[in-house]
């Protein structure tokens, strides 16, 4: 295969390796188990929204409500537990409460037909809203103790987030590649209305995605609240960015129908990568941001450059 | 009368494959109103935008004012007085209708402009036409009728010498288009030209000074409007040999596999018709007519207002796609870019795509049997294609048009509906799709056929259905399925 092939089709997997590479010649402390695992802990909660993202962006819609949905999510759930629901109920009820969540956004989306950007605009700033009175704006303390440890135990030396995770990955990657379901999802994000026209529940597909972001989203916010032991009604402020960052860095169209799993896993990587590699470097916060952006930037030029050489050699 | 302000000399234009124009030469003189007529595909619109720019020819001439125009393209045609209104119009509804009027070349200096003037510009050229409008009215708040009449103005403003109009009472109402006739008439004495695109032959024979016959993108004749009638015209239109060689029809159909009866929503009118099990049941008419309407209403992408279906017999519902192809029905959509194929996927997937719940179980995939379908369509359709990875945007528009039927027979489908199945096709693959019909219809399926191109539709339909204006006008078969009874069934 021509060299330029191979960087187009890997490129993002040549990045990650890059970027393993440098760091861990700049900094001795990169190339640890721990700090590896560290990592992989530090984007778990980013990674498992990511994949429903993923759902909703290959259907050519958006959803940049899920930083509210987990920051109602960990409130909701330590007030429950705080009014003596077990945890497990209380976990439970939360997850439902993303999907309904869902269940709104595609109802405003779809059946409405309001743009998704403005749709989850919407109920982003409202839920966040819903968080802090909740809260009465004030963090929820007192969680009972076996709760810590979904966010900060370990099952065979592996942090139970990272496990949640990967399950979450796999999940995604096996209904994507193998499934009826995964199908038609690319069908609706590369051309509703075709896929309309050949038989396609357009609508049940819809609502199963956004239904996915809001439970996994919701997921997440479990997560975050047994990390931090406390109920923060700002959690999840501005996650929308890394994981719409991490979506896209990965190869998934924002027109929907292109893009996969595999590469979603390795772009969370890179900016988790990034940001610790850069911690590590004693790198300031500020200049973190920047560096975030303009990898974005660039990973995506590249993608779009290509894409349009590609199709002038197609066409000569 | 006089000298010609417009004259197109053997005016050709070729694409791969297709002659849209050859050899054109007509004259266009100032202060007549001059209709062109042709069936679908005659070159009409083709022939259109030469004259406006929007094309340019691959040879031949076009004198203006006595000047030889090279290089044309719209803005130039506009400065010189040639102006076309469309059925879509080019309005900015948001803007006032003397900020239409004068969009592109307001009035007034280099950063202010001069609403005054425009407005009171405006309502002179609005009197002038007869009509009383505010030029400080908003597009969007102003009917139909009077939108085109902006459009007009539009026109005037802009020293249009030609203006050509392109179906121009499609959407209007009957007292708009008693308008409409008054304002032709006026601009007509003012020495405007005046060019008329219509299939409705009561407007061409109340408007026009002359008329000019096109077919199959060739000039066939010029005639005073005295001097002919609308049968004359029919046959010039239409008078062609049938030529294409196609495969034999059946010899018998079978019982009625699909019954619709009157069916109507805001697109159709009260349609009855029956379909014969084994049978190729063509639908004609003009463009606006319908058909495509009916056929969506009954696969189920539009809903219906009254009206019911019966699938062999037995009364179904059907409000969504998923509906129909449950009653093992197929269509073929007319734009197969848009509604038939997933053009940024592969063969593959959308050979596959109707038919997931054939290949998988419990809701997973098999991957070998979608291969193994992909691989044996590919071969019965003789699809060319270098693989089954193939995106299907890289095909051409006939192995594109193949996977979108591959992907309905993949379904096993017993009714299928064609929508126009050979349009932008080479010839090559026009044969084999018909044969692909045929085999069809052999193994007793029905088929549905809309068809703009006359020969296609004789030569291929056992009976064929006519609409016009959303109804059905009749019926043909046999003998009578001449193109003359077809085109005056979709025109009276």
């Amino acid at each position: 295969m021509p060299i330029r092939a191979i960087l187009v089709k890997y490129g993002i997997y040549i990045v990650l390796l890059l970027l393993v590479f440098f760091f861990s010649v700049a900094s001795d402390a990169f190339l640890s188990v721990d700090n590896l695992l560290n990592i992989l802990r530090q984007v778990s909660i980013v990674g498992i929204v990511a994949v429903g993202m993923t759902f909703v962006i290959l259907t050519a819609g958006i959803d940049l409500s899920i930083g509210s949905i987990i920051g109602v999510s960990a409130v909701l759930a330590a007030k429950l537990m705080l009014f003596g629901v077990h945890p497990a109920l209380a976990f439970v009820l939360t997850l439902v409460a993303g999907i309904v969540i869902g269940l709104v956004n595609t109802y405003f989306i779809h059946e409405i037909q309001i743009p998704a950007l403005i749709v989850t605009l919407a109920t982003l700033t409202a839920l966040r809203g819903i968080a802090y009175i909740i809260t009465g704006g004030l963090p929820v303390y007192g969680l009972p103790e076996g709760y810590s440890f979904i966010g900060q135990g370990y099952v065979m030396g592996i942090p139970v987030p990272v496990i949640l995770m990967l399950a979450c990955f796999a999940v995604g990657y096996f209904v994507l590649e193998k499934t009826r379901f995964g199908r038609y999802v690319y069908g609706v994000g590369s051309n509703e209305e075709a896929s309309r026209l050949s038989g396609v529940n357009v609508r049940k597909i819809k609502y199963i995605a956004y239904c996915l972001s809001g439970f996994l989203s919701a997921l997440a916010g479990l997560v975050l609240l047994s990390r931090v032991n406390s109920g923060q009604p700002t959690a999840g402020t501005g996650y929308e960015l890394d994981v719409i960052i991490g979506v896209v860095l990965g190869g998934v169209s924002m027109n929907g129908g292109e893009g996969r799993i595999s590469g979603v896993i390795t772009g969370i990587l890179i900016m988790g990568v990034l940001t610790n590699g850069m911690i590590l470097l004693n790198i300031s916060e500020y200049y973190q941001l920047v560096v975030k952006g303009a990898v974005l930037l660039l990973a995506v030029s590249l993608d779009y450059v290509s894409k349009k050489r590609r199709v002038k050699v197609a066409h000569t | 009368m006089g000298e010609p302000l417009l004259a197109l000399r053997d005016i050709s234009k070729y694409y791969p494959g297709v002659k849209a124009l050859d050899g054109v030469s007509i004259d266009f003189r100032p202060g007549e109103v001059h209709s062109i007529v042709g069936e679908n595909g005659a070159g009409k619109s083709t022939l259109i935008k030469t004259i406006t720019g929007a094309i340019e020819p691959t040879s031949g001439s076009i004198r203006y004012n006595g000047v030889e125009m090279s290089g044309m393209n719209p803005i130039y045609a506009l400065k010189e007085g040639i102006s076309a209104i469309y059925q879509e119009f080019n309005l900015i509804p948001s803007l006032t209708v003397a900020e239409n009027i004068f969009y592109g070349r307001e009035l007034g200096g280099r950063f202010m402009i001069d609403r005054r003037e425009m407005n009171a510009r405006s309502s002179q050229i609005l009197s002038q036409l007869g009509v009383n409008v505010r030029p400080q009215s908003l597009v969007k708040d102003l009917s139909v009728g009077f939108q085109q009449i902006v459009e007009i103005a539009k026109a005037i403003s802009g020293n249009a010498k030609v203006l050509i109009m392109d179906e121009p009472t499609a959407p209007l109402t009957s007292s708009e288009v008693e308008k409409l006739y008054e304002i032709v008439d006026k601009l007509k004495r003012q020495g405007m030209t005046i060019i008329y695109i219509s299939h409705k032959f009561e407007e061409i024979f109340r408007l026009s000074d002359r008329i000019t016959v096109m077919r199959d993108g060739k000039y066939i004749r010029t005639l005073q409007r005295e001097d002919t009638n609308r049968s004359e015209l029919v046959s010039l239109m239409v008078g062609r040999a049938l030529g294409q060689h196609y495969p034999p029809k059946a010899s018998r159909t079978g019982a009625a596999v699909l019954e619709v009866k009157g069916l109507s929503n805001p697109q159709v009118n009260d349609i009855s018709f029956t379909l014969k099990e084994g049978e190729i049941l063509g639908i004609a008419g003009l463009v606006g007519a319908g058909r495509t309407e009916l056929v969506r209403a009954i696969f189920g992408v539009d809903p219906i207002s009254a009206g019911e279906l019966l699938i062999r017999g037995k009364r179904v519902k059907i409000r969504h796609p998923m509906d129909a192809i449950g009653y093992k029905m197929g269509l073929i959509p007319e734009d197969r870019k848009q509604h038939g194929a997933l053009l940024n996927m592969d063969v593959k997937f959308n050979i596959s795509y109707a038919s997931l719940d054939k290949i998988a179980s419990f809701g997973f995939l098999h991957k070998k049997k979608e291969k193994n379908l992909a691989t044996d369509y590919i071969a019965a359709l003789a699809i060319k294609t270098p693989g089954e990875l193939q995106a299907v945007k890289n095909l051409s528009g006939g192995n594109q048009q193949k996977v979108v039927l591959a992907k309905w027979l993949a379904t096993q489908c017993d009714i299928l509906i064609f929508d126009e199945p050979t349009r932008g096709i080479d010839v090559g693959a026009k044969q084999e799709i018909y044969a692909l019909m045929r085999n069809l219809v052999g193994e007793n399926k029905s088929i549905i056929m809309i068809s703009s191109e006359m020969p296609e539709l004789i030569g291929m339909s056992d009976r064929v259905l006519v609409m016009k204006e959303g109804s059905l006008t009749g019926e043909v078969a046999g003998d009578e399925m001449t193109q003359e009874r077809i085109l005056t069934m979709a025109t009276e």
